[in-house]
């Protein structure tokens, strides 16, 4: 295991996962962040990288705390497309721990490819340890990662490590970049066993 | 010129500003002079830099919050949004309300007297347009003292014009609120300001415009023009709320007098409005917003309309407004997504139609409310 990069400054460390995906964006570049929550990662890809941002939310309480935040942020239906997004206008689209909880993942991710340059994905691993051993004893999991009883867990479309990659592979997404992390560790050896949240970096396969 | 607004129960008073360049309108029309009348609330900055514009729609006017002579029922129309530690905050910006050139609440209108001949200038009063208000309001501005606005906003009709500043003035607005609006009216929508039009001309008190030489009004014309607006401000779901299939009598008459609830209420709304609005006024509003399309010179595309604009953008739709419905809102958004220009955009959830961006939501204005602090002045 060593330590992710960027750990510095105490947003970072309060935010690892930001860290990281700042670490994938370039300096200066345009990003489309998929619901976007309270519009904290814009901001501190604004902060960090002089990124210009813009969020996609459907929750009222979130779009009203990106207001708060001075993120520019569109009220939208991830589930109905990226309709308002011009092809191509955008250097990376990120869908930050939200791919597991999206109903139409297949036509998410080709939107993501249709608007973007680049698509960043987070999302916890399935097949993290943790989550394998609650299986085997009988239970779905309950984890740090997955914080949700199976009653009422927005989660709906959990994955691994290895379902995300031959999804990518059968529809046109060639993986540029992945990172496994399991809180504030990156994760080398054995990551779909050993890795907490998977992040992955792609682009539409030429 | 400034005021004091301690409170929104203080007295405002309105002022008027006369100007004596000629004024070319779109139509290729020219007013030799002309006078508008605005309100102003809270104190202008040492920078100017905290100036807040408030344009109006259809039916409204320059009388934005507080009260006249302490009179609870002379609320002004946007009471609930602007005022001291409101949405709108009268603490930190100076805010400005214009009734719009054409109008009939004081700045030069059908109703006013032409100097040329002595008498109203009636149906010789030119057509004016969005594009054409805004040259007045930048004069206003030149006349106050104000380079730029901090922001520009109004719902509807409003919202259009908030989005025209972006286009003609684009140096001179940081910040626009476009509430309610769209980029131009539906055929749908045309088609009900014209049959409004159709029922304030055909009145017989019309008199082609002049009827203020016959000592009349088209009050009947007038009346189902706004009853017919009225209804298209609100909701299929908030009427059936509100009134139902109510009877005001318990028991049918059988005849055509009022006997649903909402006939009564339509019916008030028409006549108080026929009391005080100008038929003119109300043609010529109607006629600014079927013309309102700035994409129209841009080959229909309305990216290519905003290539210029410099603002950051708020826009915010209703879910159940139908006559400005959200779709109208996010071809806004596209367009200045398009242009890589800041904006947000939120879809509030009302059950109060067109006029949801009058009512007190608490959602709504908290957006608003978020918004403008995070407006630098």
């Amino acid at each position: 295991m060593k330590k992710s990069p960027g750990m510095n400054s105490s947003l970072n460390a309060a935010r690892p996962d930001f860290a990281l995906i700042a670490a994938w964006v370039k300096p200066g570049s345009k990003v489309l962040d998929l619901g976007c929550g309270d519009g904290s990662l814009i901001r501190f890809l604004r902060d960090s990288r002089g990124s210009r941002g813009y969020g996609v939310e459907i929750d009222d309480a979130n779009v009203l705390a990106c207001f708060n935040n001075g993120v520019n942020v569109i009220q939208s239906d991830l589930e109905s497309g990226l309709q308002s997004f011009e092809s191509g206008s955008f250097d990376y689209v990120v869908l930050s721990q939200t791919l597991q909880a999206v109903k139409n993942t297949e036509n998410i991710i080709k939107e993501m490819l249709r608007v973007s340059k680049e698509g960043i994905v987070s999302f916890p691993n399935f097949g993290y340890w943790k989550n394998r051993l609650q299986v085997l004893s009988g239970h779905m999991p309950v984890s740090e990662a997955l914080p949700y009883q199976w009653f009422d867990t927005p989660n709906i479309h959990n994955c691994t490590l290895g379902d995300f990659e031959e999804f990518c592979g059968q529809h046109g997404a060639r993986i540029l970049e992945r990172r496994v992390m399991s809180g504030n560790y990156q994760i080398t050896f054995m990551p779909n066993l050993l890795g907490m949240l998977a992040f992955y970096r792609f682009e539409q396969q030429k | 010129m400034l005021m004091q607004d301690s409170n929104s129960f203080n007295t405002v008073t309105p002022q008027v500003a006369r100007f004596d360049t000629p004024l070319h309108l779109k139509s290729g029309a020219v007013l030799d002079s002309y006078e508008l009348v605005y309100e102003t609330y809270g104190e202008l900055n040492a920078a100017r830099s905290n100036a807040v514009l408030v344009c109006h729609a259809l039916s409204g006017n320059h009388h934005l919050a507080g009260l006249y002579d302490d009179n609870p029922k002379s609320a002004g129309w946007w009471n609930n949004m602007i005022g001291p530690g409101k949405s709108i905050d009268t603490q930190k910006f100076f805010v400005i309300g214009v009734n719009n050139l054409g109008g009939c609440h004081g700045s030069t209108g059908p109703a006013s007297i032409d100097v040329r001949t002595g008498k109203c200038y009636g149906p010789n009063f030119p057509v004016v347009t969005v594009e054409d208000w805004i040259q007045t309001q930048v004069r206003l501005a030149d006349y106050l003292g104000i380079d730029q606005f901090a922001a520009v906003t109004g719902g509807s009709l409003g919202g259009m014009q908030a989005l025209q500043w972006t286009l003609d003035f684009p140096e001179r607005v940081r910040h626009a609120l476009v509430i309610a609006a769209a980029a131009k009216l539906t055929a749908q929508n045309i088609a009900f300001n014209d049959v409004a039009r159709q029922a304030i001309i055909t009145d017989p008190d019309f008199h082609g415009g002049d009827y203020y030489s016959h000592g009349v009004i088209p009050r009947r014309g007038l009346r189902l023009a706004r009853m017919l607006g009225h209804i298209t401000y609100l909701s299929d779901d908030s009427m059936a709320a509100k009134f139902g299939r109510e009877l005001r009598n318990g028991a049918l008459a059988f005849g055509y007098d009022v006997e649903f609830e909402i006939e009564s209420y339509l019916r008030y709304q028409g006549d108080k409005f026929a009391s005080q609005f100008d038929a003119n006024t109300y043609l010529l509003m109607t006629k600014a917003l079927d013309y309102f399309d700035p994409a129209f010179q841009h080959n229909n595309d309305l990216s290519a309309a905003f290539r210029f604009a410099k603002a950051n953008f708020l826009v915010l739709s209703f879910t159940t407004d139908w006559r400005f419905s959200p779709e109208r809102s996010r071809a806004i958004v596209r367009a200045l997504l398009d242009n890589e220009l800041n904006v947000s955009y939120a879809e509030i959830t009302s059950s109060h139609g067109h006029d949801s961006f009058l009512m007190e939501d608490r959602h709504y204005h908290r957006l608003v409310r978020a918004y403008m602090d995070n407006v630098v002045v």
